[in-house]
């Protein structure tokens, strides 16, 4: 069902109002729809707030392709891979041919039949030096299987080069998740621990917080052999250009780190044993009036994780927003739903 | 998260937290690392004290100190407090010279650096010509005598450190007026004593350290009287009405010398050898005391034979045929004596005797027969056996509190009843608002109980669980225990013991109840005594239970040390704290935590196998639960880590080689190798820390897993009575935390008063919580429907809380090293975390409940969490809701041992070692600040001199 409308490009006005136009000229007051565009490059990316609508208003050219869907239908699932064969079908350029060509994931099968084991992330907002790894720990018997030390990187600054202390990879365990994931190597740079930076940190420190977030541990390497990087084409999507080659874009690895905690709250959950009993997981206490939000978060965020890919390039965007009002820190349902993107398995 | 990204948007909280929160560093109890200095001003009656970091401490009655750091950080060597001024003179090994003056500034004294100076000489000098040996302020206060080891004398103006160089008093003047037959240029090296005529201000007493003494004359610039000694001098000390002087010397000597208008003497009076006839060692400095009776009061430092005694520490003091040689611990820095501070008097007599010795102070009553030692009220010697384990008890009610003093009071009836000599200045500190007591525990088996109120930290009373058991030690074997007709008469003063008979005796945690006196402590063999306060001595069997931790898991052996022994029969037992059953974990680890429910009589330990509760009223072991992973073979073996046991198998070897020397030199003695075998101790814990850094250091990146290594090591036990079942029946309950990130929750029945010795207490366990995250569980905690903490037993019974809220629901907050997380109760949902480790790579060290009051308002109060983290950072975490609301760095991250002895207060203050003998006291709270405030005024200027200096027309100025 299509329709066509027109807006003041000067005067977009504000998403809210917007949003009740979408639901006035298709006569749906009182459903909830979840709004998409297509973005020059031709992604499907979502208007849910002020910024990203008048972002798109921009991009217009001049016409703006805007998709609607019921909230309700759609479950974020269907959501999630309809949009990638729509994308496909629909849309003749897709987000990153480079990962399309790599691994054409969903003809492979559905996601959610394999447990990942690690994963390379957010590679559209990392220079392309760096490198994202989450290791999933739950669920396997393997050790993580590495060792860390002290060391010194170059780095450039204002002043030139400066040898500054940084963390390192010192030894992979054979046969350790690190290892067998060959995305980790001896000497590689560690630069953040699920999102936090790591340098001013002593050596003991970054070992706790990686032992701390062991169930969930992603860090984010500079890697000593660069010769393996993603290559990506001078277009590149949202905000990978704000990227420089020397230091991670400031704002954006606390965004991440802070929506990567929330997630990891959904598969940290003690066990508890009662009178004897069977263990247990501790469920969450009925959320007062403060958690609600953290909560909903947790029960989007599950079927994410498990369900699949949204493009890429939305992420992008919300950083690029995001780095302009901080604003964006809070997150909304939908959003949250973001993080798994760009996500390479390795079975 | 959020919490974290977005602090402070609530400026009433703001404002609020400011009112509360206030990190100070206030004040420090004990007794100064490694001492290197001590001055005295007879005018100010106040004791100044330097150490080898640069620290200067100035001490007067008690409550009255100040303390001041050098910048350099170099080792005080000398320290001269300038005559009839609140000013010092401090000379550093880096031949600087500082000077200090005591200014009072809005209401209270403050001690401030005024000037520094160095000596220098002409250029191409060598730096001999002006290393300072010997400081005189003059008794002018105007100029400073210098001597250096070149034998020039440099006169300085005070307070503006000018080198007066017309006035330097050279060797070649000196010689001028001494016959060349005996004297030539090399008698006149190096300065070793300066002192000014006790009478006439215009001249001053310099000797040289070859041996030759001159009187010299400020006025004309003239040598007016020399004396040639043969031995190398060591110091001089003029006689109060100058006409006599007295030279110590290099061989164990000292000399009297008569100064007349006859300028031709230069033969001494006497000449004596105390300990002679065979070598002695160096006397280093000597006081002649006149008293009324004509017999002088000679004391002297050293001498003693060189072959026999030599390794001693010593002081002797002779008085006619009555004479002692004070023998100490650890070396003699220096000394001085108090002696009559009327001016017009005509003898000195001698009041005290104060020493410094390198670990301990000791004042000795030279006017009470027997000469006893005085309780200093202040410098306690913390450290006297090495510290173990610390516990703070705010609060204690006066008749509990009075009962410890008079038990204490029974224990130091040989100290002398002089009132404490060094009584300058006023403490004007408002009385402490409470009375607070830190128990320290010992590696020698004791208890120590202080009186932490206000800035002097005292000792109140001394418990010692040793005699509850048979040690290697023969009480017999007591080496002060000396003959009337020994020579030297030595006799050992002071606490400083750092050698314990046996390590298993050490003390590793307390727990005192202040309401009902009961007090549980347990030690390093796995013993847990349970006493109670009596006022009276008594004679009585400790009973005895085994608590058998491993229940019935086979195939361990246990390897690490055994149980001590126990003393069978009625044991006699001093007023105080008098243990009546003994609790023995087997097999016999360390216990890891204690707790006390006074009110229920159940006392809870744990240790690294798992954790037991024994019902002390009917003594009676109620249930033991084994938390030992069946694969953890290490933490049978006992130590828990290898570095820890090779320094502990070192210092255990000292120990044995020590012990052999004593017996087979009896009379030698500790003392002489205390601090050699302390040096070779540090030393080697030195080596291995050095071996350690020298292997490569990595981390090993490893998520935790249920057979780790001492998962079992219980680190908290928690009583509470809450909501464990169901949520409309509340019963006591027992909660256990371990290192492998498990709680466990017991249900008790604990019978009501009338029945209490005929039913028993019964268990059952109700819940077990595994934290996903595995890491150690270093706290738990129960909040009331008013999510407010439970109250400490006994204390709503006392009236001294609110009952808690039985009502609205329980929450649960498990505190790991890494996480904070609240979980409802009875049914078992986590509700809240904040995370540490994970965000900031720091873990939780200590962590405790505190009550911060609003400066601003008496009636606002707020409980938060006070947190201690493995870098050393404090941080306050509000209750229920554990937002992060201030954090401050309190201890270097590096000073591993200064985080471990961390103790919290339930208000907001804190202790830490910052040596093996002091506490830093801190304050996280804007209400309860204990610190020094004192005024130093001038005493009134005596009508024409004082005691020390009389006779200067100057003295007249001050007023």
């Amino acid at each position: 069902e299509f329709r066509r409308f027109s807006l003041e490009r000067s005067k977009p006005g504000k998403f809210e109002e917007f949003y009740g136009l979408l639901q006035h000229v298709h006569k749906i007051p009182n459903v909830d729809v979840l709004v998409g565009y297509t973005d020059i490059h031709g992604d499907l990316l979502p208007i849910n707030n002020d910024d990203n609508y008048h972002k798109a208003v921009s991009t217009a050219n001049p016409l703006l392709r805007i998709f609607i869907q019921r909230k309700e239908d759609a479950d974020y699932s269907a959501f999630g891979t309809d949009t990638m064969t729509r994308k496909k079908n629909v849309l003749s350029n897709v987000l990153r041919p480079d990962n399309h060509k790599k691994k054409p994931h969903i003809v492979i099968s559905m996601p959610q039949d394999f447990r990942p084991v690690s994963s390379i992330i957010d590679v559209d907002i990392l220079p392309e030096t760096h490198r994202r790894v989450r290791l999933y720990k739950y669920g396997t018997d393997k050790p993580l299987g590495f060792y860390i030390r002290d060391g010194s990187s170059v780095r450039v600054t204002p002043h030139g080069l400066e040898k500054v202390p940084g963390i390192f990879i010192s030894r992979l365990v054979p046969g350790g998740l690190a290892q067998s994931t060959g995305l980790l190597a001896v000497n590689d740079e560690v630069l953040e621990v699920n999102g936090i930076e790591v340098s001013g940190k002593s050596l003991d420190q970054v070992t706790d917080m990686m032992i701390a977030n062991s169930r969930n541990l992603i860090i984010t390497v500079r890697p000593a052999n660069q010769r393996n990087n993603v290559v990506r084409n001078s277009r590149t999507s949202g905000s990978s250009g704000q990227s420089t080659e020397s230091s991670l874009p400031s704002s954006t690895p606390n965004v991440l780190g802070s929506l990567l905690q929330g997630e990891e709250e959904s598969d940290e959950e003690d066990i508890i044993i009662e009178d004897s009993g069977e263990p247990q997981h501790i469920p969450k206490a009925a959320p007062a009036s403060e958690s609600i939000e953290s909560l909903s978060q947790i029960e989007l965020l599950h079927e994410s994780t498990q369900n699949g890919f949204l493009p890429s390039s939305e992420m992008s965007l919300n950083h690029s927003t995001g780095s302009i009002s901080m604003e964006y820190e809070a997150p909304e349902p939908g959003r949250k739903s973001l993080e798994e993107d760009g996500t390479i398995i390795t079975l | 998260m959020r919490r974290f990204l977005r602090p402070g948007h609530d400026p009433v909280r703001e404002r609020l937290k400011r009112d509360l929160f206030q990190f100070n560093k206030t004040v420090e109890h004990g007794f100064p690392h490694q001492p290197s200095a001590l001055g005295y001003s007879p005018f100010l009656r106040l004791m100044a004290i330097g150490t080898r970091s640069g620290a200067i401490k100035l001490y007067g009655a008690p409550g009255v100190e100040f303390m001041g750091l050098h910048e350099e950080n170099n080792t005080v060597m000398q320290i001269h407090f300038i005559p009839d001024q609140c000013q010092l003179v401090t000379l550093l090994d880096d031949n600087s010279l500082h000077l200090w003056s005591l200014k009072q500034h809005g209401g209270t004294s403050e001690l401030r650096e005024e000037h520094r100076f160095t000596l220098k000489g002409p250029p191409g000098s060598p730096p001999s010509a002006t290393q300072v040996t010997a400081v005189l302020p003059h008794s002018s206060w105007e100029v400073l005598y210098l001597g250096t080891e070149s034998g020039n004398i440099f006169v300085v103006e005070l307070p503006s450190f000018r080198v007066l160089e017309d006035r330097t008093i050279t060797p070649e003047a000196v010689l001028q007026r001494i016959p060349e037959d005996n004297c030539n240029r090399r008698s006149c090296e190096l300065v070793e004593a300066l002192r000014e005529h006790p009478k006439n201000p215009g001249q001053i007493l310099i000797g040289y350290s070859r041996g030759l003494i001159v009187l010299w004359d400020l006025q004309n610039n003239k040598a007016t009287h020399h004396f040639l000694g043969s031995q190398q001098l060591e110091n001089l000390y003029w006689q109060r009405d100058g006409s006599k002087f007295i030279s110590c010397h290099y061989d164990g000597s000292y000399s009297q010398w008569p100064v007349s208008s006859d300028s031709r003497q230069s033969e001494p009076l006497e000449n004596t050898v105390p300990y002679g006839p065979f070598p002695c060692k160096a006397i280093s400095k000597i006081y002649w005391q006149t008293t009324k009776n004509g017999l002088p009061y000679i004391i002297f430092q050293g001498g003693m034979p060189r072959a026999s005694y030599g390794d001693r520490h010593s002081i002797s003091v002779i008085h006619g045929s009555q004479q002692t040689a004070f023998d100490f611990t650890s070396r003699v820095i220096d000394f001085f004596i108090i002696f009559s501070s009327d001016p017009a008097a005509e003898f000195d007599d001698p009041s005290a005797l104060v020493v410094l010795a390198e670990e301990e102070l000791v004042v000795i009553d030279l006017k009470s027969a027997g000469w006893p030692a005085v309780h200093p009220p202040y410098l306690a010697s913390l450290h006297c056996s090495a510290i173990t384990c610390s516990h703070h008890v705010s609060n204690i009610p006066l008749k509990l509190w009075e009962r410890i003093i008079s038990a204490g009071s029974k224990q130091n009836i040989h100290y002398s009843s002089m009132p404490w000599p060094i009584d300058g200045g006023t403490n004007i500190a408002p009385d402490p608002p409470q009375r607070d007591l830190l128990l320290t525990g010992h590696e020698d088996g004791t208890v120590r109980f202080w009186d932490a109120s206000g800035v002097c930290l005292h000792l109140l009373y001394k418990l010692s669980t040793v005699r509850v058991f048979l040690t290697d030690a023969d009480p017999n074997d007591n080496m002060n225990t000396l003959g009337e007709d020994e020579w030297p008469p030595l006799r050992k003063v002071g606490t400083f013991d750092p050698y314990s008979d046996d390590p298993r005796l050490g003390i590793q945690k307390i727990y005192l109840c202040k309401y009902s006196g009961y007090l549980a402590v347990a030690g390093t063999a796995g013993q847990v005594l349970v006493m109670e306060l009596n006022d009276e001595d008594a004679e009585h069997v400790v009973d005895h239970a085994e608590a058998d931790l491993l229940q019935d898991q086979e195939g361990y052996r246990w390897k690490g040390h055994e149980k001590l022994k126990t003393r069978d029969g009625p044991v006699r037992f001093e007023a105080g704290f008098q243990p009546f059953v003994l609790v023995q974990c087997q097999p016999p680890a360390v216990v890891t935590s204690l707790a006390l429910h006074s009110e229920w009589r159940l006392v809870a330990f744990g240790t690294s196998h798992g954790f037991g509760l024994f019902d002390h009223q009917q003594k009676r072991l109620v249930f033991v639960k084994c938390t030992l992973h069946p694969s953890d073979q290490l933490a049978l073996e006992g130590p828990l880590s290898r570095v820890k046991s090779l320094k502990k198998s070192l210092r255990q070897s000292f120990r044995r080689i020590r012990r052999s020397r004593v017996s087979s030199r009896k009379r030698r003695g500790g003392g002489g190798n205390a601090s050699e075998v302390q040096e070779a101790n540090a030393k080697f814990d030195q080596d291995v820390l050095q071996e350690m850094e020298l292997a490569p250091v990595q981390r090993k990146i490893e998520a935790r897993s249920a057979e780790d290594s001492f998962t079992g090591f219980v680190r908290t036990l928690y009583f509470a009575d809450t909501f464990l079942r169901d949520s409309s029946r509340h019963c006591p309950s027992l909660w256990a935390g371990t290192n492998g990130g498990t709680v466990y929750a017991f249900c008790l029945r604990v019978p009501p008063a009338e029945r209490r010795m005929d039913e028993p207490v019964r268990a059952e366990q109700a819940k077990e919580i595994q934290l996903m995250h595995r890491a150690p569980v270093v706290g738990i905690l129960v909040l009331d429907g008013r999510s407010t903490p439970l109250p400490e037993p006994l204390e709503v019974a006392h009236d001294l809380s609110k009952s808690p809220d039985m009502q609205g629901s329980h929450q649960l907050l498990v505190v790991s090293e890494e996480q904070f997380k609240v979980f409802t109760l009875p049914k078992v949902s986590s509700k809240l975390k904040l995370k540490l480790t994970a965000l900031e790579g720091c873990r939780v060290r200590k962590v405790t409940v505190a009550n911060f009051g609003s400066c601003k308002t008496d009636d606002y109060s707020e409980n938060d969490l006070a947190v201690l983290t493995n870098l050393g950072d404090i941080q306050i975490i509000s209750l229920p809701f554990l937002k992060l609301q201030i954090r401050y760095p309190c201890i270097r991250k590096e000073d591993v041992s200064g985080i471990a002895s961390c103790v919290f207060t339930k208000y907001g203050q804190g202790f830490y070692l910052i040596s093996p003998s002091e506490f830093e006291r801190f304050s996280l709270s804007t209400k309860w600040l204990v610190e020094p405030r004192c005024i130093v005024d001038m005493p009134e200027a005596t009508t024409n001199n004082h005691v020390h200096k009389p006779g200067t027309e100057n003295a007249a100025r001050i007023s």
